[in-house]
């Protein structure tokens, strides 16, 4: 059976600094947290966490899947001296690559991490505002929700999948790479234009997604150039001889909440039955670099893809196989692995977006990003007589990501919700309860003055008499509330805490 | 289970090379335009005043 398919998202967010000449995104990214961080402190609301700072002990970003990397190739760099804060919620708060990045908490289903995504903007929007408190009347930080600034400059939005390491390597290639190119169709935030090398407006007034602009690899280790489809970084932070994390690349970020849930539900799905080895068919791409901006570029949703076997199929027609494995899959296996009843409706959401894009994708302008976008692109245009490179397209498509309520062009468009506003209140400061984010979070809330550092494996504390300790946390399924509620429950100090894990009979 | 064969789509085994260019989306109905039309409004009102500007300014490093 599949391991579970524990999941999280990372996302960049775009950042600008208005009403001042000389903006420098890493100061900005980092005045942007550190204000978040001070107003928790200051509340004692989602904190007090905010002293515990990120271990790198573990990061091995240069770890490649395939053994070794290939020459020439660049590894990610980490930057150690920015601030980078591990929340209560379980998440990571910190700037990476002149951004704000945030990364969810381990969640077991497609519908936490929708909560936690959700919860993530809420965070941001909180940053926007507290740091509004200290910077001079007329300057702002204002955040965007998207991945790209339409100029060839692209930020990403990840996803991670806990997969079994026994799983054969290219098995997922071949699956996930025909998922990935394909579940753009519903996975897109829409753009207005193309960035890719010798394409212009004119070529491409519209596209589903932000990212296929940027793909020029098919498996690769590099995130920031010649982006590949299918990422080999090697780094499960979890037991490495039972599992791997296959961190994905290749999404767009979403305003969409069903977008999420369907984004992140489908491909644990996906994964899934490509570890219990049940899918049938294997569609290879004739060229999957193209074959990911073609589905980008036709919005008729009607081109058919070139597959290495001679024959073609579009991206629908993928996606209703892939979903067709999947009722089956449900039947013969169960959707355990991918969150029991949440899998059932990640399965039901699949077969409406997908009959609704075939009757007519404009149907879809509640549900998917890319639609609803293009609906307002196109009202725009006819209203008043706009061609697609005013600069009026591009100012609409930009603030369609803008997180600030009054300004935000998503929360207008009336976007279906999954996740209700206090679920996604409490996802601020509160853990899952189910995968080790849960011992974390609790941790934290409880003990952070003893502890020094915390990252997704391990937690280290200072109780003072003794040396650092690190306590472990090397599988992502266990430290949950029904594993360790009652012993947290039971302890009145970290150093309580800590002589029962150490002392296995007192537990 | 009817239900299900219903929507079942056919093994995506498509031989043919010729499709026909359809880009046009279709129209939407009467009430879909009221509505969209006073979203277009509320669009206009909250759109930065000097688009150009704007878009111009929104320059980010490259990430991830």
């Amino acid at each position: 059976m599949a391991v579970p398919k524990i999941c999280g998202i990372e996302t960049e967010f775009g950042i600008a600094h208005t009403g001042t000449e000389d903006a420098n995104p890493i100061a900005a990214s980092s005045l942007l947290i550190n204000s978040y961080l001070s107003e928790v402190e200051r509340t004692g609301e989602g904190g007090p966490a905010a002293g515990v700072s990120w271990d790198f002990e573990d990061e091995m970003p240069g770890n490649d899947i395939r053994g070794i990397a290939p020459l020439g190739s660049l590894a990610p760099e980490i930057d150690t001296h920015l601030v980078n804060a591990v929340l209560t919620n379980g998440a990571r708060y910190y700037v990476d690559h002149a951004h704000p990045e945030l990364s969810t908490p381990e969640c077991s289903n497609a519908l936490d991490i929708t909560r936690y995504d959700k919860a993530a903007e809420l965070i941001l929007l909180r940053s926007m505002e507290a740091a509004a408190q200290l910077l001079p009347r007329g300057q702002e930080l204002v955040v965007y929700k998207n991945n790209s600034d339409g100029k060839g400059n692209s930020y990403g939005c990840h996803e991670n999948y806990l997969m079994a390491r026994t799983t054969p390597f290219s098995l997922i290639v071949v699956h996930a790479t025909a998922h990935l190119v394909t579940r753009q169709i519903f996975t897109g935030s829409g753009k207005v234009g193309s960035e890719a090398p010798g394409l212009t407006t004119a070529e491409v007034p519209f596209q589903i997604t932000q990212r296929a602009d940027f793909f020029e690899e098919e498996v690769g280790l590099e995130t920031t150039l010649k982006r590949p489809i299918i990422n080999t970084r090697d780094e499960p932070h979890a037991d490495a001889r039972l599992y791997r994390r296959l961190h994905i690349i290749a999404g767009d970020a979403n305003m969409s909440e069903v977008a999420t849930f369907l984004k992140v539900g489908t491909t644990a799905i996906v994964l899934a039955m490509v570890e219990d080895n049940v899918l049938p068919r294997e569609f290879r791409f004739q060229t999957p670099v193209q074959a990911m901006r073609q589905v980008s570029y036709d919005l008729s949703l009607a081109k058919p893809l070139e597959l290495t076997d001679g024959t073609s199929a579009t991206a629908l027609e993928i996606q209703w196989d892939l979903l067709d494995q999947a009722r089956k899959y449900a039947d013969s296996h169960g959707l355990d692995a991918v969150g029991g009843p949440v899998g059932q409706m990640v399965i039901d959401r699949w077969e409406q977006v997908l009959a609704g894009l075939e009757a007519d994708p404009m149907g879809l302008a509640r549900q998917l990003d890319w639609v609803a976008k293009y609906r307002l692109i196109q009202g725009l245009a006819q209203r008043h007589g706009l061609r697609p490179d005013d600069a009026r397209m591009a100012a609409l498509d930009l603030q369609y990501h803008d997180l600030r309520p009054e300004r935000s062009v998503a929360a207008r468009v009336g976007l279906e919700t999954l996740v209700s506003p206090g679920e996604a209140r409490r996802a601020i400061s509160e853990p899952p309860a189910d995968t080790r984010a849960y011992f974390r979070g609790q941790c934290l809330k409880r003990w952070a003055s003893s502890i020094v550092a915390a990252n997704w494996d391990s937690i280290v504390f200072d109780v003072g008499d003794e040396p650092l300790r690190r306590v472990p946390m090397m599988e992502p399924a266990r430290g949950t509330l029904d594993h360790v509620g009652q012993l947290l429950a039971e302890c009145e100090s970290a150093a309580e805490l800590l002589n029962r894990l150490r002392d296995p009979s007192s537990r | 289970m009817a239900e299900r064969e219903q929507i079942k789509k056919p093994a995506p085994q498509r031989e043919e090379s010729a499709y026909e260019e359809s880009p046009a989306i279709p129209g939407q109905g009467e009430e879909l335009k009221a509505e969209l039309d006073e979203l277009l409004d509320e669009i206009d009102e909250v759109l930065e005043s000097n688009a150009e500007d704007f878009v111009k300014s929104y320059i980010q490093k490259g990430g991830q």
